[in-house]
């Protein structure tokens, strides 16, 4: 058998129909990848470590709203500039969302048609079952992931796009802080956001150990290193995009 | 030397000329098969423990057409996997002066002289090959720190040459010959029948044809040919109920084939293991057995006051009787497997015995702790404490662990010659299911070695001896009335058990007779006591005949169904047993007959009279078997009483 | 002591089930699951009643035979430890014990608490092996193999193949049992040659079968031999690996 025989048809004794049919082989690399939930997985792990990139730098960018609004409005003003004058104005801000959003889109795509697959897999137990090890976090990563879909959804049309009655009534495009402390002043507002960035924290708690399982890293020498990485990744995002509209609210921070 | 005439049923095929020429010699003298014409042949292999595994994969390769039935779900799950210590081969890497020739000398004195010479050095000499083809196949052996392969001395042999994986050899290996065979199902050249159970052979023209199935899902019964037809399904352990064998452990392959013909050969011969958890009551289904490797550096003794009250970790050395060691001074608890367990008995039958029914010895490691500490006995044998802990509820790092013998292996089998042919051309038989290398009492770790020995690297040369002559044949079609006569046999009897509507389980049937071939039939034995067992199991089938319940129909999984099947053969067999050990006027191994033992208290061989195989043939269902003689010449180990001493 | 089954009973794969009522009575403390099993069966045949139909065979924790949930875990709640190795000991007088038997869509039902588990032997024919021939093995000691490599190995080739870990999982995913045959060969030097066409092979084979892991970690609480979830990731690395060398081999296949 040389290195690259190709799998052969199941042997009669196979008893059982599968549930799918073997990916045809041999396609672009990550088309592949894509025929396979293993391969998908390595998909949303990469794809989650963008995002993850994403969230942590935009929460830090964020902080900026403690030095108050010159800076914050400086920062947001920078975003666009980044890469001027080798790029004109907004190009890399613009490259940078287009990969975001293409991350947005597989790691979203891929979890659906893998919930597919183990919907079809799964042969539900009549009795209660009793779990042991799957936490809340990562039974629950459909639905905190369908929860920060729609909050981000709603946080565009509420800070980015300024879409009323969504946004906040005197938001104006470039006034980055105003726009943000305007919003979070309503309570209801900074509710729904507290609840939201909550479970950003649950989905990256399970997320973001998860990742390394899927992508193959492991090592008995950092193998409990990674579940102190998730918590700690989890918590500090979680508490610092919290903190925005408690402290707003508290009027620490305002307009 | 006997005095027995060779009898022209039972002609052992044996080479002759120096001993360790003689298998190169027969391979050469064999016809064989040449490449092109082995896809011609289509072979049957009952089970998939190691032996049935190994060769239907081996053969598969080879380029035969090799069809492989098994009643487990999967082939993975013969019993074969429970052997926990490790496989022998005479590698001699540990540089202690081990040899081929001194693997078969043992064998041979293990065996108590009654296994046949050639067989023996054959199987020393192929052991060599096994642990390559197994390291190949990616068994992942203990190593050492170097990344050699380790090996640990085992119960009665004097030299390191035991492999071994954690104490999960036997799995290691089954699993090693399994994926092979799976690799044979993928490329085609298998057909895997799961969850089928055999229930005939067919014979025609006074060769074997093939055999009838029950499909153990649907019920359904078929027939299946080939040109010839394997039987490595195992021993019989479990005509005792309580043994360490599988529930599903049975004798029927091997027993349909002695009523087709095949002779069956020393069934008195069976083996009693020492280091077994004790049974705690009438409900256990089984018995656990724990690698012999404990006795490595564990000591067994019973306390010398047989009223003690006092828990054994109170009892001073003084009050203690190892009893291994005070008889045995050179082996001391290493002593070989039926010596052990026949001293635990004694001491127990005294009233010696400890534990809540004063049924077992300890086995201590407290000893051994001390000198190596916890952690080094936890990696040699920590899954076995682990085990025991999980069954009995006591931690043997804190307590001496409570072990009694119990029945495991029978060395007695279909009879087979040098080509592991059985009397019956076209049908042969490999492994436990054969009776041929171990004798009267096999050694530790010689199992494992046998079955591969036989499926890698005998079974598929000496087959193409005889298909050779079968070349330009097809297999007999399985429409021929002889298989229509088989299933039509098959189906009624599987209906008379439907009918029997009687009041009793089958289990309950079971148990009565394990209860009597233990008691009669077991570690020792003698006239009067088989007498009473021959008239008492005709008795017991009598009534298991009418009065047994075996609920439900035949068209589904019903398990009761497969059993009262199984107990039923069982019956024939236990009978068989009891006559065997009742001809065999000598004690040997496994077979103890209490008339005879030395004034110590020794086996009383009997080279004069008893130096044979006794191989029996099936008179039909009211007769007595017959008996047939093989006499058993040891030119190259000479007859001397086996001394541990 | 004195026990309530609810007990799954279900005549073949295509039939309706359902859950029955049994008492076990006078069970010891020192029985095994099964041979409480037994004791409520030999109690249903004396009352004319089929008995129930579970699968067991070594009772020793090893071949894998034996295997149903036991109030929602699969083999119980004794960490490590087979249906058959569970002693009545961790039950209680009066408990309530619910026994179903183990599912996927792909385990199904043969009848009540005895399951099909033949695409596990599907995964293992598609490349859980090293072509060795009778014969052709090299001496033994010729291929030096690290003790730590042939340890994990061990580790992982200690499984059973009893399906608990596709039983436990909530997607029904074959990972642990896949990655644990992959990681045992992919180690071993032997294993080397078709360490690549082997990876992709099975775990392509696996998911013709069963989902797709979402890194839950029940199958290793179900474990009866503990084995890793970190063959889990091992698998995963090797898989993307081979997904590329492959497609190199192919390249320099002419």
């Amino acid at each position: 058998m040389t290195a690259t025989q190709p799998a052969r048809p199941l042997s009669p004794d196979i008893s059982v129909k599968p549930l799918r049919t073997l990916p045809s082989r041999r396609k672009p690399f990550f088309v592949e990848l894509w025929q396979t939930a293993v391969g998908k997985k390595w998909i949303m792990a990469i794809t989650g470590v963008m995002l993850m990139g994403f969230v942590f730098a935009h929460a830090v960018g964020n902080l900026k709203m403690y030095l108050g609004p010159a800076d914050f409005d400086h920062y947001s003003e920078f975003l666009r500039e980044i890469l001027v004058p080798i790029l004109p104005r907004t190009i890399f801000l613009w490259l940078l969302r287009i990969g975001l959003i293409a991350a947005f889109v597989f790691h979203i795509w891929a979890a659906a048609s893998l919930t597919a697959m183990n919907r079809k897999a799964n042969a539900p137990y009549v009795s209660r079952r009793d779990y042991v090890a799957a936490n809340f976090a990562a039974r629950t990563m459909r639905w905190t992931g369908i929860i920060i879909l729609l909050f981000l959804i709603w946080h565009l049309a509420d800070l980015t796009w300024g879409l009323k009655p969504i946004a906040p009534s005197d938001w104006t495009r470039g006034e980055a802080f105003n726009n943000v402390t305007e919003s979070l002043e309503r309570v209801g507002v900074a509710i729904f956001y507290v609840i939201a960035n909550i479970a950003l924290g649950i989905h990256l708690f399970h997320g973001s150990w998860s990742l390394f399982q899927s992508l193959g890293l492991n090592n008995p020498r950092f193998n409990k290193a990674r579940r102190y990485f998730a918590t700690g990744f989890a918590v500090l995002v979680a508490a610092m995009n919290i903190s925005f509209p408690i402290m707003i609210q508290a009027g620490v921070v305002a307009g | 030397m006997p005095n027995i005439a060779p009898d022209p049923l039972l002609n052992p095929n044996a080479p002759t000329g120096p001993i360790d020429k003689q298998w190169n010699q027969h391979k050469f003298d064999m016809k064989l098969v040449n490449p092109g014409n082995k896809r011609k042949f289509e072979i049957i292999v009952v089970g998939t423990g190691l032996a049935g595994a190994s060769a239907a994969a081996s053969m598969a390769q080879l380029g035969y057409k090799v069809k492989v039935f098994t009643f487990h779900d999967s082939p993975r799950r013969a019993h074969s996997i429970a052997a926990q210590g490790g496989i022998n081969a005479a590698k001699n890497y540990p540089n202690d002066g081990d040899s081929i020739h001194r693997l078969f000398y043992d064998t041979v004195k293990g065996g108590d002289f009654r296994a046949r010479e050639a067989n023996v050095y054959r199987l020393a000499q192929v052991s060599v090959d096994i642990i390559d083809q197994c390291v190949a196949q990616g068994v992942p052996f203990a190593r050492e720190y170097g990344g050699l392969l380790d090996n640990r001395s085992f119960g009665g042999a004097q030299v390191s040459r035991t492999f071994y994986a954690r104490g999960q050899t036997g799995q290691q290996l089954l699993l090693g010959a399994y994926q092979a065979l799976e690799q044979q199902v993928s490329l085609g050249n298998v057909v895997m029948h799961t969850k089928s159970e055999m229930l005939d052979v067919v014979v025609k023209d006074g060769k074997a044809c093939g055999i009838v199935t029950r499909d153990l899902v649907s019920g359904e019964i078929s027939s299946h040919s080939a040109h010839a037809v394997v039987l490595a399904t195992g021993g019989y352990s479990n005509v005792f109920y309580l043994s360490t064998n599988a529930m599903n452990c049975n004798a029927s392959a091997v027993w349909r084939a002695h009523k087709k013909g095949a002779l069956f050969a020393n069934p008195c011969f069976t083996q009693i293991h020492p280091t077994c958890i004790p049974s705690s009551d009438e409900f256990q289904s089984k018995l656990t057995l724990m690698s012999e490797s404990l006795r490595n550096d564990g000591r067994i003794w019973v306390p010398k006051n047989p009223d003690e009250t006092r828990s054994p970790d109170q009892i001073p050395d003084e009050d203690r009787d190892y009893f291994l060691e005070r008889k045995y001074p050179a082996f001391g608890n290493l002593v070989p497997r039926d010596v052990a367990s026949r001293n635990a008995k004694t001491m127990v039958d005294k009233g010696y015995g400890v534990g809540p029914l004063k049924n077992s010895v300890y086995l201590d490691f407290a000893d051994s702790i001390t000198r190596l500490s916890a952690p080094v006995i936890g990696e040699r044998y920590g899954n076995l404490f682990d085990m025991y802990e999980r069954i009995t509820d006591e931690n043997p790092y804190k307590v001496p662990m409570r072990i009694y013998p119990a029945v495991h292996y029978t060395m007695g089998g279909l009879w087979v010659d040098y080509n592991l042919m059985t009397t019956v051309p076209g049908l042969y038989a490999i492994g436990e299911a054969n009776f041929a290398d171990q004798g009267a009492n096999r050694l530790g770790a010689s199992a494992l070695m046998q079955g591969l020995a036989d499926g890698y690297f005998i079974l598929p040369y000496t087959i193409g001896d005889y298909l050779s002559g079968l070349l330009g044949t097809q297999p007999v079609p399985v429409n021929d009335p002889e298989f229509a006569t088989a299933q039509t046999a098959l189906s009624s009897e599987v209906d008379k058990w439907l009918s029997v509507g009687g009041t009793k389980s089958v289990d309950h049937y079971h148990r009565e007779l394990g209860k009597i071939m233990w008691a009669y039939c077991g570690m020792a034995r003698d006239r009067n006591g088989l007498e009473k067992a021959l008239a008492e199991i005709p008795a017991l089938r009598q009534e298991f005949e009418t009065n047994v319940r075996v609920l439900g129909s035949a068209d589904n999984v019903n398990q009761s169904l497969e059993k009262v099947q199984r107990v039923a053969d069982f019956f024939e067999l236990g009978e068989l047993m009891c006559r065997d050990a009742l001809m065999r006027e000598e004690s040997c191994g496994g077979h103890f007959r209490v008339e005879h033992q030395t004034p110590e208290g020794e086996a009383d061989r009997d080279d004069e009279n008893f130096a044979f195989v006794g191989a029996w043939q099936w008179q039909g269902r009211d007769t007595p078997q017959e008996l047939h003689r093989e006499p058993l010449e040891f030119e190259f180990v000479h007859l001397t009483q086996r001394s541990y001493k | 002591m004195d026990l309530h089954l609810k007990i799954w009973r279900q005549n073949g794969p295509d039939s309706p089930g359902r859950f029955e009522d049994y008492d076990a009575v006078g069970i010891k403390d020192d029985m095994s699951f099964l041979e409480m099993l037994d004791a409520v069966n030999e109690g249903l045949i004396e009352a004319g009643r089929e008995p129930i139909v579970f699968d067991s065979d070594c009772r020793e924790g090893i071949c894998g035979t034996c295997g149903v949930m036991i109030n929602g875990q699969a083999h119980g709640p004794q960490k490590g430890t087979a249906t058959c190795q569970l002693h009545m000991r961790k039950f209680h007088d009066g408990e309530h014990i619910t026994i179903e038997p183990f599912r996927a869509k792909s385990f199904p039902i043969l009848r009540d608490l005895m399951v099909d588990r033949s695409p596990l032997d599907a995964i293992i024919e598609a490349g859980g092996f090293i072509s060795a021939n009778t014969g052709s093995a090299p001496d033994a000691n010729i291929i030096p193999v690290p003790k730590t490599a042939a340890d994990a190995a061990m580790d992982a080739a200690a499984c059973i193949g009893c399906g608990a870990c596709v039983a436990a999982c909530p997607n029904s995913a074959g990972q642990l049992f896949t990655s644990a045959k992959i990681a045992h060969l992919n180690l071993l030097p032997q294993g080397q040659a078709e360490r690549w066409s082997r990876t992709e092979n099975m775990v392509e084979t696996m998911e013709e079968f069963f989902g797709s892991c979402t890194n839950y970690g029940e199958c290793q609480e179900a474990c009866p031999k503990e084995i890793s979830i970190d063959f889990i990731a091992y698998m995963n690395r090797d898989y993307i690996k081979a997904k590329t060398k492959n497609r190199k081999l192919i390249g320099q296949r002419k």
